[in-house]
C-alpha cells in the first residue's frame, strides 16, 4: 500500500476485497497402458492444494461401463462434477438401449461433453481407458476443452513431464536407435507404472502417498494398491 | 467483490478441521476461523472457535458457528458470517438427511454458486453418520468436496491436521477421551498463533445417539501467556 493510501482516511481508501477464481489445482498424477488383451490405469492417491494434503486416499480413476474406466485429475471440484454428469449420461444410454455404451462411444462422449464447456472449462485432465470391440485394449487421451486422441499409453496430471518422457522411451522405443519397442505384457506395465510413479514422487510434491493400479479384461475389473512416499 | 470482515472460528471435529471467512452483507465480510473435526472409534467430533472478525477488529465474540442440521448430521461454516447463516436456514429443508447426504447436496449447492461467479464465501465441515459409519466430509466455495478422517479449515489445515494425523500414526484407534483432547490441543496451538482465533469454542460430539453441541467453552484458563515478557 502506498504511503499516500496509507494517509488518507479510511473512508477513502479502497475496501478490503476477496478476488474469486472459480479453479483450483488439486495435483494428481494418472497413467495408463494397453496391451493386445488388457488395459491398466492407474492413478495416485493424493489430494492436495498448495502445500496442503488434503487425502492421502483418494483415487481418481473412475469406473464408467464394465469395460471402461476414466482418469481425471486438475480442479477437484470439476472433477467431480464432471464425473457426475457423465454417469447420468451412461445411466440414461443403458436405460433407453438395454445395453452398455461401447468404449469408442464414451471416449467420443467425453470429449463432446468437454468441449460444450470451451468457454467456461472443466480444468480436467482426463485418460479414458477400455477394452474395444474387438477386444483389444485402447486408451484416449484428452485435453480440457476436448480435444481427443487414440493411444496405446498415456500419462496426464501434475507429473505427466516426469512421466511420459519415460513412458516414450520404455514403451515406444523413443530418443534410441535400432531399438524395438517391447511387446506389452501385464508384468511389464505393472513395473512401469510402479517405476513411474516412484521416480515422480521424488520430484514432485503433487504426486505421492499412494497408487491405485486397476486392470481392465474381457474377463472383467482388478484392482491393486501400492504404497508411495508420503512426505 | 468482497470486503473484508474476518471471525476467528474453531472447529473441531473427529474428521476434520474447518475455518473459515465470514463476510456481511454490502461493505462489510466476516471471516471465520478454523475449524477442526477428528474421527474417532465409533463417533466424531467437530469443534469450532466462536470469533467474527471484522478485518483485524475482533467484531463479534460469540458467533455460532456449528450446527445441528439431524440426528445424524452436524454442520460447521467458516467463511462469510451472512453466507452460511444462509446456508444453515437450508439445513431446516434437509430434516431427513444424513451427513452424506447433506455433503453431497451442500457440494451441489457450492459447485452451482462459483460457476454463476456468485459463490457462497464458505468452508464447510459435515460430520456425522453416513450407513451407521462415522462420516467427516469437508467442502469449499468451489465446490472442492473430499472425505477424510481428519478435516480442517483455515489456519486448522496448516496446524491442526497435521497434529490430528501425528496423533494417530502414534495411536490409530482413538477413543473419544483421546479425541476430545486433541482437539482442544489444537484448538490451544490454534489460539496461541492464529492472530483471528478465540478461547471460546463450541464442541460438537456426534455420536449414533444424535447430535450434542456444548457451547461457550472457554480455554482462556489453560493459557500462558508468561513468555510474552520475555520476548523484547
Amino acid at each position: 500500500m502506498s504511503l499516500e493510501v496509507m494517509s488518507s482516511p479510511d473512508y477513502m481508501r479502497d475496501p478490503r476485497k476477496h478476488h474469486f477464481y472459480p479453479y483450483a489445482d488439486n495435483g494428481g498424477t494418472s497413467v495408463a497402458i494397453a496391451g493386445d488383451d488388457f488395459v491398466m490405469i492407474a492413478s495416485d492417491t493424493r489430494l492436495s492444494r498448495g502445500f496442503n494434503i488434503f487425502s492421502r486416499d483418494q483415487g481418481k480413476v473412475f469406473g464408467l461401463t464394465p469395460t471402461t474406466m476414466m482418469a481425471s485429475s486438475g480442479c477437484w471440484a470439476d472433477v467431480l462434477t464432471l464425473n457426475k454428469v457423465l454417469q447420468a449420461r451412461l445411466t440414461m444410454y443403458s436405460h433407453e438401449h438395454h445395453d452398455q455404451m461401447s468404449t469408442t462411444a464414451v471416449a467420443q462422449l467425453l470429449s463432446t461433453m468437454l468441449y460444450w464447456r470451451r468457454f467456461f472449462p472443466y480444468y480436467v485432465s482426463n485418460i479414458l481407458a477400455g477394452i474395444d470391440e474387438e477386444g483389444k485394449g485402447v486408451v484416449y487421451h484428452y485435453d480440457p476443452v476436448g480435444h481427443m486422441e487414440k493411444l496405446t499409453f498415456s500419462a496426464t496430471g501434475a507429473s505427466v513431464s516426469q512421466i511420459q518422457p519415460l513412458l516414450d522411451n520404455q514403451i515406444g522405443g523413443l530418443n534410441m536407435l535400432d531399438v524395438q519397442p517391447p511387446k506389452m505384457t501385464k508384468e511389464l506395465a505393472r513395473q512401469l507404472i510402479h517405476d513411474a510413479f516412484v521416480s515422480a514422487a521424488e520430484r514432485d510434491i503433487n504426486t505421492g502417498d499412494g497408487i491405485l493400479i486397476h486392470t481392465i479384461t474381457k474377463d472383467g475389473k482388478t484392482e491393486e494398491t501400492v504404497k508411495l512416499r508420503r512426505d | 467483490m468482497y470486503e473484508a470482515l474476518e471471525s476467528g472460528i474453531f472447529l473441531f471435529g473427529l474428521v476434520g478441521l474447518l475455518q473459515g471467512n465470514s463476510t456481511t452483507f454490502l461493505d462489510i465480510v466476516n471471516k471465520m476461523r478454523p475449524g477442526l473435526t477428528p474421527l474417532y472409534n465409533g463417533g466424531v467430533m467437530l469443534a469450532a472457535d466462536s470469533l467474527g472478525s471484522y478485518g483485524s477488529l475482533a467484531r463479534f465474540r460469540d458467533v455460532k458457528r456449528l450446527f445441528r442440521v439431524t440426528d445424524k448430521a452436524a454442520l460447521a461454516c467458516s467463511g462469510d458470517i451472512a453466507d452460511y447463516q444462509r446456508d444453515d436456514e437450508c439445513g431446516g429443508y434437509t430434516r431427513e438427511l444424513n451427513a452424506g447426504a447433506l455433503h453431497c447436496w451442500l457440494t451441489r449447492v457450492l459447485y452451482n454458486r462459483r460457476s454463476r461467479f456468485d459463490p457462497l464465501w464458505l468452508e464447510c465441515v459435515v460430520a456425522g453418520y453416513k450407513d451407521n459409519e462415522p462420516f467427516l466430509g469437508y467442502v469449499d466455495k468451489i465446490g472442492t468436496a473430499f472425505e477424510a478422517k481428519e478435516v480442517a479449515t483455515g489456519f486448522g489445515l496448516h496446524l491442526a491436521v497435521p497434529m490430528i494425523r501425528e496423533a494417530r500414526e502414534k495411536k490409530p484407534n482413538l477413543t473419544r477421551d483421546d479425541a476430545q483432547k486433541l482437539l482442544k490441543e489444537c484448538l490451544k496451538v490454534l489460539y496461541y498463533r492464529d492472530c483471528r482465533a478465540h478461547f471460546k469454542y463450541q464442541l460438537a460430539d456426534i455420536t449414533p445417539e444424535g447430535v450434542t453441541i456444548h457451547d461457550d467453552i472457554n480455554m482462556k484458563k489453560e493459557t500462558n501467556w508468561e513468555v510474552a515478557n520475555y520476548i523484547k
